[in-house]
């Protein structure tokens, strides 16, 4: 398939690196500043040097990107909450003109889902979104192959900055600031980390499943939200006494979004560690699957964005 | 079953004491089965006799008030020696970490508001204190359910540490259990 890559940062850095590896090629990549254009195939390693010296990617303008002949929209820049812009504006005009839109930006499809859906339905595109919930782990493809009417809750760990904080502040007997400024450090946390510990980025996350359960009807604003802040070395000790440990769960329902730190045993399912996400999803008749694996970085998200690739060829 | 239990169903514990002969259990169980009761279990044990050679039974069961009240007088009528009998103690167990000041401060006024709600009782809590800071403090509570299902005793337990400005957390395993 031919790709149109918008945003250039880890996510669209890697699907642009790996998409040969897929057997895709790149026609068209923009950044914030800067856009290019090559029908034959962008050198992706000679503009990805390029951004790296700061340089700008290449003359062409947004608008040639949609004048292009690209088949997958891949948008990709940074999550912006409400309107959902500029993404949500870029989806509706590939859409409109009938290309395929895989997304890995959440924003459009927790803020604005019932817009989105109606423009879909409008096109002979194809929306999907795998990469906007967990990383690499198939969760959005689990639930469209047990279908979503058979599936009663999905709930567990969808943001691998607050699972490496809890998971280390327990072993390691340390306190929430120490933690948090060693996954600074390490680039496992933003310099302002209240999207992910704050408990937005996992809240994002089950809206976009709640929408996806129900059709449509959440957005951020519906859902309650308590982050890990106040999370203590003490009380992850007496946690620990009871063969138990703190994590911060999130869970969508067809009834609305809740995320909040919760208990749950040490040698559970849902106690994985450090950056790991992992789901269960509750069906009507199959029991709780479990999914687990890396939830974030470029390589796992690009990999769930080839997933959605594969389904529109298929 | 729902409208046999006008005034709701309780799970009870009634302690009998039954002479050692063949049918006496069936005498015990068929109050229970014709007034429409909800037998939950029964514990018969033929070796631990008392020492008046009687064999000490234990039964666990679900019903309204009303009929409770006629299975008992059924075995008074029957002639049937009921040792104890009673509303069960709990439905089931919580557990809640709490963390905040108050835990520091005023934990035994945490736990009577708690155990004055009705619908809980502590029967175990453990309290660890911050070593940098000792105003903060969290505490393990684990809590009896007397009254209702666990999702009401969490709103009930969650409404009451609100007021000490606590945080309150629980296990997730009342919802895998459903």
């Amino acid at each position: 398939m031919k790709l149109a890559v918008l945003g250039v940062g880890s996510v669209g850095k890697a699907v642009a690196q790996l998409s040969g590896e897929y057997g895709h090629s790149v026609v068209a990549l923009a950044d914030s500043k800067s856009a290019i254009v090559d029908p034959k195939g962008v050198k992706v390693d000679d503009i990805l040097e390029k951004k790296s010296n700061r340089m700008p990617l290449g003359d062409a303008s947004l608008e040639d990107i949609f004048n292009s002949d690209y088949e997958v929209l891949i948008e990709a820049t940074p999550t912006t909450l409400e309107s959902a812009e500029p993404a949500f504006s870029n989806i509706k005009a590939a859409l409109e003109a009938d290309r395929h839109v895989v997304l890995a930006n959440k924003g459009p499809v927790a803020e604005r889902f019932e817009e989105l859906q109606s423009i879909a339905d409008g096109s002979k595109g194809t929306l999907r979104f795998e990469a906007t919930v967990g990383g690499s782990i198939p969760i959005l493809s689990t639930i469209e192959d047990v279908s979503p009417r058979n599936i009663t809750s999905v709930r567990g760990i969808l943001n691998g900055t607050s699972n490496f904080i809890l998971t280390r502040m327990a072993a390691k007997n340390l306190s929430y600031s120490h933690v948090l400024s060693e996954a600074q450090e390490l680039g496992v946390a933003e310099a302002d980390p209240t999207f992910d510990v704050g408990g937005i980025d996992t809240a994002l996350k089950c809206v976009i499943l709640s929408n996806v359960l129900s059709g449509g009807g959440f957005c951020l604003s519906d859902a309650n939200v308590e982050g890990i802040q106040h999370i203590s070395n003490h009380a992850l000790n007496l946690a620990d006494k009871s063969g138990l440990t703190i994590r911060l769960i999130g869970e969508a329902t067809r009834e609305g979004v809740n995320v909040a730190p919760m208990l749950v045993p040490k040698t559970g399912d849902l106690a994985v560690e450090g950056t790991q996400n992992i789901v269960q999803i509750t069906t009507e008749h199959g029991g709780v699957l479990n999914l687990a694996g890396a939830g974030a970085g470029g390589g796992p998200t690009a990999s769930a964005i080839f997933l959605d690739i594969q389904r529109l060829i298929v | 079953m729902g409208n046999k239990f006008r005034n709701g169903p309780r799970a009870y514990v009634v302690r009998l004491e039954l002479a050692d002969r063949p049918g006496e259990l069936l005498r015990v169980l068929e109050p229970i089965a014709s007034s429409g009761g909800n037998l939950l279990s029964i514990f018969h044990e033929r070796g631990d006799i008392t020492p008046r050679g009687k064999i000490p039974v234990e039964i666990d069961l679900e019903c309204s008030q009303e009929q409770f009240e006629s299975i008992l007088s059924s075995y008074l009528d029957l002639d049937i020696q009921v040792t104890q009998s009673g509303e069960e103690l709990y439905r089931g167990e919580l557990v809640v970490l709490l963390i905040g000041d108050a835990i520091a401060n005023d934990l035994s006024s945490v736990v009577a508001s708690i155990d004055a709600s009705g619908s809980v009782a502590v029967i175990e809590s453990s309290v660890n204190r911050s070593i940098e800071s000792p105003a903060e403090a969290s505490s393990i509570l684990r809590l009896a359910i007397k009254e209702g299902d666990q999702l009401q005793a969490v709103d009930s337990v969650k409404s009451i540490v609100s007021k000490y400005d606590l945080h309150f957390m629980t296990t997730t395993d009342h919802e895998v259990s459903q």
